[in-house]
């Protein structure tokens, strides 16, 4: 295969792969360890081929498309960094796998475990392997959702949801700003490839949006490896299984941020801002959390903080932006990735055997566990710097860099003094791990006996610290090679000469390695004030903060969204008219003024007249709407007057309808008030009664004036074209009907369709639904006990034959005269309704068709269909033909295929009353046979 | 047959609708057996509609053989294919879902949601803007029944807001159709848009008219203010129903995004303004609300409500800039988080159903085992935050680099990515609550089996997360044809109006 092929089958390997022991775990808990073994392999494998090019200081890139235009491609790069990187995340890994089958419990089998683990190292080799920015930026954050299942490894506890959800939005968030910034970051350089990143550092730095950029980076860079202000996660995520923080805080997650420094080192640094920023957190959280970890009691605890400490060391070292402080970060990297790993299973193994963390009581084991006790010690040593230790050797680097820093020339002590600080405080901490657990007297009340680990679960610890001896003693000979390439790689230039040894002679470095030690040591004897001191300052624990913050923020928001919408459909309605008030007031007043001339009509006396009424109708609509039937009768006047108007501009098409709806709607109104209970509910406040007047009023005035202003302005329309089509094209001399049917038959369509869905949802909705009709009006008056007076019975039977008569003449004649199928449909509902009224229920029930949702159907199908039809002739749906016959006493009609179209609108407007009819019709028959 | 392909998808659910109410006597299977017949003729016709419009004409189809703009027309362009198909492929998931007898808790299930669909479909599909002021019509009545369905407290009372507030909203569409053809003399969208242009007609009036008509799209997006109504309807709705509702949000937002590529901006300088200055903060503050609201949801069917909200919120920032990037970008947004949203509302189901009294509250509960579940929460909950590899995340790469530019980036991505991590905090916390804490004490609930219809219909909504993020580019790719040919509005206007166009007879008044 070629390499680049193979890059990529790392990739695929490893998620692909993932699912594997999840799968395996019912064979057994040792088959889904196995397999995650296989896999971890199988990318080293995958990998081999390509180490050797690598080290000769090839970079090898692989690229497929994946979102072209938006700057996403599917491209991976193997160079020094990710070489080191991946042997790290790999390595490691297996070391992991293999510890956790011992460390967990036996009843776990270990499948979830498994293929989370895979899942995360597979993200992280994909954050070390990308050369497209946003596909480390997908990498980044997959490793942020994996990590958030991992800690959350014990989900039953609450204390490591809650760490998992720390960890979560710390660095989850990190990475949204990390995502921002290489958004920045390819939009300054052109292109989100590393490539060409790398290549345009000048471009970038000179770039006007160069600090934004840089924060934002930096911002998830920080979060990532938990700097100072952002550490606080780490700690909490203690709370997941060992294996997983011997992962996640020695090679991978935490790494990836510092990572992130070395790969951009040459696109981002070199400028004062990346100087200080980055140097000065990388300081901070260096001496902080090395001056937290010499307090913590719980060994884990100790270990996190002086992983926050280390990676605090390994900013600093890429914020100093030395050439040979890069070198020396990456080099710390290795060695606190090797020593961190083995300390923390170290930690695991003392913890599995003792069942607690607490120093205060895990105390003298190196006679329970004499050679886990050495390989901590071992490990602890290297953690602290000393000499023979690869610890000891990037110390030193480190050490070296501090002295004669350019940058503070007129303070050139104050540097190596901090680090010197933190060279004490490690050796101090380290002290306290290695003296507190293992010797300082005899175990204090432990839950378990404590003795030496199985074989196979100390030997990751022992592949690690002999890691730990041989980069220390033979540095040139194991790690000088890869080291090399790496540094190489970040600098992407040639590296300054240095050279890795254990003695160096005696010089500046070494004193301040010396002066560590001896004050570490010091410290540590002086213990015991410092921590009485300790104990009496206020403790503030992350994860409450954390809670209290998310607590606070939700409750907040539950507090807002409770204040801004109250439920109500007052509130909801008074927005909606503020909104479309403002809104169209300012579209309206912002316009420039019309040039067009105002064209008015004069009134006449009775338009005025009626239009008063009109007012004065509407008027008493709202002033008596708590009187519901007075309302409905000021309503109808409304309704009346507007049909009134109608036939006063010459549409009685309109006029017809407007009737005749209004009937319907009257009666049917009348029945559904009957039911609701007679009571008013309480007044507004004065307040909400001027509100909405006032809102009532200017939405009043509003569109008022807007229909002054359109009737009285000249406009052009198509409305001739119906007046001219409506015969020759529509068949029909009733242009009204001829647009309902024809013209725009699919809006008549749409709207019969919706008044079939009345008649469902009337037939839905009431339902079961029991309701107690009053006894007595609102005035304490009783109802009249004869339901159906016997006069109106006699009165309206023979009516109806001839209400149907009148709608099938209205209907007939409707495509050229006022009528139409609605209207007729219209007519006889009402007919009906006063049957039902004048007989009751029970008569009218007898005689209603028992299926009328069949019935709706038929009308929508009759009205579809026709226009269907026309799809056999090879026209649109809906379109219409037409010709002439007599019938004999009517004369001649215009026949036209419209005209079964509109009998499917009658048949909806029909069935449609009935079934209302009907509904409401239950709600009283339940009544009658109560009484 | 290609000349009626238009029309297919709106009058399929339609004629099924009628079959189911003829078949009231047959039992559900019947009522099923025609759903899914539907369902899946849907689907077929809507990829249809896809990939002839993807030959890059706008279809026009002229109902009743009147053309444009005397009769009504559908115009079919890319967007309009894509929606269809959008809405075939939600609601046929959701119908196959509720067939697993949700459809029985009351009557007429079936028909309503096969008019459901026409009404949306006719709503993505028509050209005509009275048209769709008629299929609004259809859509709410149908919405209310459904919203409905199934009964109890709170879907009547969120229903009746929901219907009260979208009937004010229907009289506002109408008085601003009326000002529409009261100005300019036309309800064509193509011809409204040439009207625009023209000289001679009363901008101001004009001006009222176009914005009113927005504001009663806004009212249907949910924009803040005009947004109480969702959380309510949404999360008291039923599953199936309140998955199928998820698109609704989107009719308004095409609907706005729609009018002002066509009409309003082209037009010189008389309504280019109409969406300046108040839409994007609008839509910024109705992404931040909806962010604390799901912060706050004490429910997964409430979280999932809120969601639907941010990303409507995030979608109306799009029409402002009336810009193909952005356009692409919010339809690549738009079909994934609809998918998405969706899938939550499915989830909240059998979920509760497990949870027993707890239902799905976030809170701890009794033991229970549901491993596919979970994970199909997983991967829904981290597309909704926008978390990689997942289509959420693209559409969210793609909205923040076309809006770089856009002049107000900062406000933009500022609240883009810090809602981005209140939603993801939300999430984490309800799912780690839902799925993780317990109470051991509890005995588990006996719950009914998701069964194949609630499982593959969660299947057929949640794999689009993974789909979508893998064959994104096809996908961003077409969104970008879209985009390009949405803006470029006089292409629409002269496959809408023909060639004719300069010699519509007009006629003027008084």
């Amino acid at each position: 295969m070629e390499p680049v092929h193979l890059l990529i089958a790392i990739i695929i390997v490893a998620f692909a792969a993932s699912p594997l022991p999840l799968l395996l775990q019912r064979c057994g808990r040792g088959y889904a360890a196995l397999a995650a073994a296989l896999v971890m392999a199988a990318c080293l494998t995958v990998l081999a081929p390509l180490v050797a090019p690598v080290m000769g200081g090839t970079t090898l890139l692989a690229s497929f498309a994946w979102l072209p235009d938006w700057g996403l491609a599917l491209s991976f790069r193997l160079d020094g960094l990710s070489l080191m990187f991946s042997l790290l995340i790999l390595g490691i890994g297996l070391l992991v796998t293999l510890y956790a089958y011992y460390y967990l419990p036996k009843h776990d089998t270990l499948g979830r475990f498994y293929t989370l683990l895979l899942l995360f190292m597979a993200a992280m080799l994909g954050v070390v392997l990308s050369e497209n920015l946003l596909l480390l930026v997908v990498f980044w954050e997959i490793t942020s959702l994996s990590s958030f299942l991992l800690i959350s490894y014990k989900r039953e506890s609450h204390e490591s949801r809650l760490a998992a959800r720390i960890a979560f939005a710390v660095t989850g968030g990190g990475g949204l700003a990390l995502f921002a910034g290489v958004l920045l970051l390819g939009h300054i350089a052109g292109s989100f490839e590393l490539t060409q990143v790398l290549a345009a550092g000048e471009h970038i730095r000179n770039h006007d949006l160069y600090a934004p950029m840089l924060i934002l980076v930096l911002l998830g860079a920080f979060t990532k490896s938990a700097q100072f202000p952002f550490h606080f996660w780490l700690p909490q995520a203690m709370a997941a299984p060992t294996p997983v923080s011997a992962y996640l805080h020695s090679a991978t997650m935490v790494k990836a941020g510092v990572f992130l420094l070395a790969r951009l080192h040459p696109a981002l640094a070199g400028s004062e801002l990346w100087f200080w920023v980055v140097s000065g957190t990388g300081a901070i959280t260096l001496v902080y959390a090395a001056y937290i970890a010499f307090y913590r009691y719980d060994f884990k605890g100790l270990l996190a903080y002086s992983t926050i400490s280390h990676l605090g060391l390994i900013t600093l070292l890429f914020g100093l932006d030395t050439r040979l402080s890069a070198v020396a970060g990456v080099f710390h990297i290795i060695n606190h990735a090797i020593f961190k790993a083995s300390l923390f299973m170290a930690a695991g193994i003392v913890d599995h055997e003792c069942g607690t963390r607490d120093m205060r009581r895990v105390n003298g084991l190196f006679k329970f566990m004499p050679v886990t006790a050495t390989l901590a010690i071992v490990a602890a040593g290297s953690m602290a710097g000393v000499p023979l230790l690869n610890g000891f050797l990037s110390k030193e680097m480190f050490f070296a860099e501090t002295v004669g820093h350019p940058v503070f020339d007129e303070m050139r002590w104050l540097l190596p003094a901090f680090a010197t600080l933190a060279g004490i405080l490690a050796v101090g901490y380290s002290a306290r791990f290695i003296h507190d657990v293992f010797f300082n007297g005899e175990p204090i009340d432990l839950p378990r006996q404590p003795h030496e680990p199985p074989r196979w679960m100390r030997a990751p610890v022992e592949v690690l610290v002999v890691l730990c001896l041989l980069v220390g003693i033979f540095p040139q000979w194991s790690i000088a090679p890869i080291l090399h390439v790496a540094a190489s790689a970040v600098l992407q230039q040639e590296l300054p000469a240095f050279h890795l040894a254990v003695w160096h002679g005696f010089n500046a470095p070494f004193l301040m390695s010396l002066v560590a030690l001896g004050g570490g040591i010091t410290l540590y004897a002086l213990r015991h004030p410092l921590y009485a001191f300790y104990e009496r300052l206020p403790s503030v624990h992350a994860s409450i903060v954390f809670e209290r913050f998310h607590n606070g923020l939700a409750g907040f928001s539950a507090a807002l969204v409770n204040r801004l919408d109250n439920a109500s459909l007052q509130r909801y309605l008074a927005l909606f008219f503020t909104f479309v008030l403002a809104l169209g007031g300012w579209a309206w007043f912002s316009a420039p003024a019309s040039p067009l001339p105002v064209v008015t009509q004069p009134a006449d006396a009775a338009s005025i007249v009626a239009l008063l009424m009109l007012a004065l109708a509407a008027a008493g609509v709202v002033v008596l709407h708590r009187q519901r039937l007075a309302a409905i009768v000021f309503a109808s006047v409304i309704g009346l007057i507007v049909a009134l108007t109608f036939v006063r501009f010459s549409a009685p098409d309109l006029a017809l309808t407007q009737l005749a709806v209004e009937v319907v709607s009257i009666v049917l109104l009348l029945l559904a008030l009957h039911y609701l209970p007679p009571a008013s509910p309480a007044e507004d406040s004065m307040q909400r009664i001027m509100r909405d007047a006032a809102l009532a009023s200017a939405a009043g005035v509003g569109l008022g004036a807007a229909a002054y202003a359109m009737l009285t302005s000249p406009f052009e329309t198509i409305s001739n074209f119906y007046l001219a089509q409506s015969v020759p094209g529509g068949g029909g001399s009733n242009a009204v009907n001829v647009i309902l049917v024809d013209f725009r038959g699919f809006d008549t369509l749409g709207e019969i369709t919706v008044l079939a869905m009345v008649g469902l949802a009337a037939h839905a909705l009431l339902d079961k639904l029991i309701l107690q009709a009053p006894t007595h009006d609102a005035d304490g008056r009783l109802w009249a006990r004869e339901r159906h007076p016997l006069f109106l019975q006699m009165l309206m039977r023979p009516l109806l034959p001839l209400a149907l008569m009148v709608s099938v003449f209205i209907f007939l004649r409707g495509h050229n005269l006022p009528g139409g199928g609605f209207v007729a449909g219209l007519v006889t509902g009402v007919a009906l309704i006063l049957q039902y009224l004048a007989s009751g229920i029970g008569f009218a029930a007898a005689r209603l068709p028992q299926r009328l949702p069949l019935f709706l159907a038929a009308g929508l199908a009759a009205a579809a269909g026709i226009g269907a039809l026309s799809w056999l002739f090879g026209f649109p749906f809906l379109t219409t033909a037409h010709g002439h016959i007599t019938l004999p006493l009517i004369g001649e009609i215009e026949l036209a295929s419209a005209l079964v179209f509109d009998l499917g609108v009658y048949l909806v407007v029909v069935s449609v009353v009935l079934m209302v009819l009907a509904e409401l019709g239950k709600l009283s028959l339940y009544h009658e046979e109560k009484t | 047959m290609t000349q009626h392909a238009a029309i297919l998808p709106i009058l399929i659910p339609f004629a099924a609708a009628l079959l189911q109410l003829a078949a009231k006597g047959y039992g559900v299977a019947a009522q099923r057996a025609i759903g899914m017949a539907s369902a899946l003729l849907g689907v077929c016709a809507a990829l249809w509609l896809v990939q002839l419009a993807d030959a890059g004409a706008v279809l026009v189809y002229a109902l009743g053989n009147w053309s444009a703009p005397f009769g009504i027309v559908l115009a079919v362009d890319r967007l309009a294919a894509a929606m269809a198909l959008l809405t075939a492929l939600l609601s046929s998931a959701a119908l196959l879902y509720a067939s697993a007898g949700f459809d029985e808790r009351g009557r007429h299930f079936h028909p309503l949601f096969q008019l459901q669909i026409f009404g949306l479909q006719g709503a993505f599909l028509t050209g005509d803007l009275f048209n769709l002021f008629v299929f609004f019509e259809v859509m709410l009545l149908a919405s209310y029944a459904l919203l409905a369905h199934g009964g109890g407290m709170a879907r009547t009372r969120a229903g009746l807001a929901y219907v009260a507030l979208n009937l004010a909203g229907s009289a506002l569409f109408l008085i601003a159709l009326g000002m529409l053809y009261g100005s300019l003399g036309t309800l064509n969208l193509a011809d409204v848009a040439l009207r625009l242009q023209a000289p001679g007609i009363d901008i101001a009036l004009a001006r009222l008219a176009c914005v009113l008509l927005i504001a009663v799209f806004a009212l249907k997006a949910a924009l803040l203010p005009l947004s109480f109504w969702l959380p309510h309807a949404y999360a008291a709705a039923g599953a199936p129903v309140a998955a199928l509702f998820v698109i609704m949000t989107k009719v308004g937002i095409v609907s706005i995004l729609r009018v002002q590529a066509i009409a309003l901006s082209p037009a010189a300088a008389t309504t280019t303004d109409l969406l300046d200055g108040w839409l994007v903060p609008l839509a910024l503050a109705t992404i931040v609300f909806a962010a604390l609201g799901a912060l706050a949801a004490p429910r997964l069917r409430d979280l999932a409500a809120w969601l639907v909200l941010g990303s409507a919120g995030t979608l109306l920032v799009a029409p402002a800039f009336a810009q193909s990037t952005v356009t692409a970008a919010a339809l690549y947004y738009l079909l994934q988080s609809t998918l998405v949203a969706a899938t939550l509302f499915l989830l909240a189901e059998p979920i509760a159903e497990r949870r027993g009294a707890f239902a799905d509250a976030f809170k701890s509960g009794p033991v229970f085992h549901a491993p596919w579940l979970a994970l199909a929460f997983l991967l829904a909950a981290a597309s909704a935050a926008g978390l990689p590899p997942f289509a959420g995340f693209l559409g969210k790469l793609m909205l923040l680099s076309a809006l770089r530019d856009s002049g107000s980036a900062v406000e933009i991505w500022s609240v883009l990515l810090i809602s981005g991590l209140l939603v993801m905090m939300a999430l984490a916390r309800g799912g780690s609550r839902l799925f993780w804490a317990r109470k051991p004490d509890m005995p588990p609930t006996a719950a009914p089996a998701v069964g194949w219809q609630r499982a593959t219909a969660i299947l057929l909504l949640v794999s689009p997360a993974i789909l979508l993020a893998l064959f994104a580019r096809p996908v961003a790719d077409y969104a970008a044809r879209a985009a390009a040919q949405l803006h470029d509005p006089q292409a629409y206007i002269a496959a809408v109006l023909g060639a004719e166009r300069a010699n519509i007879a007009r006629e003027a008044r008084p």
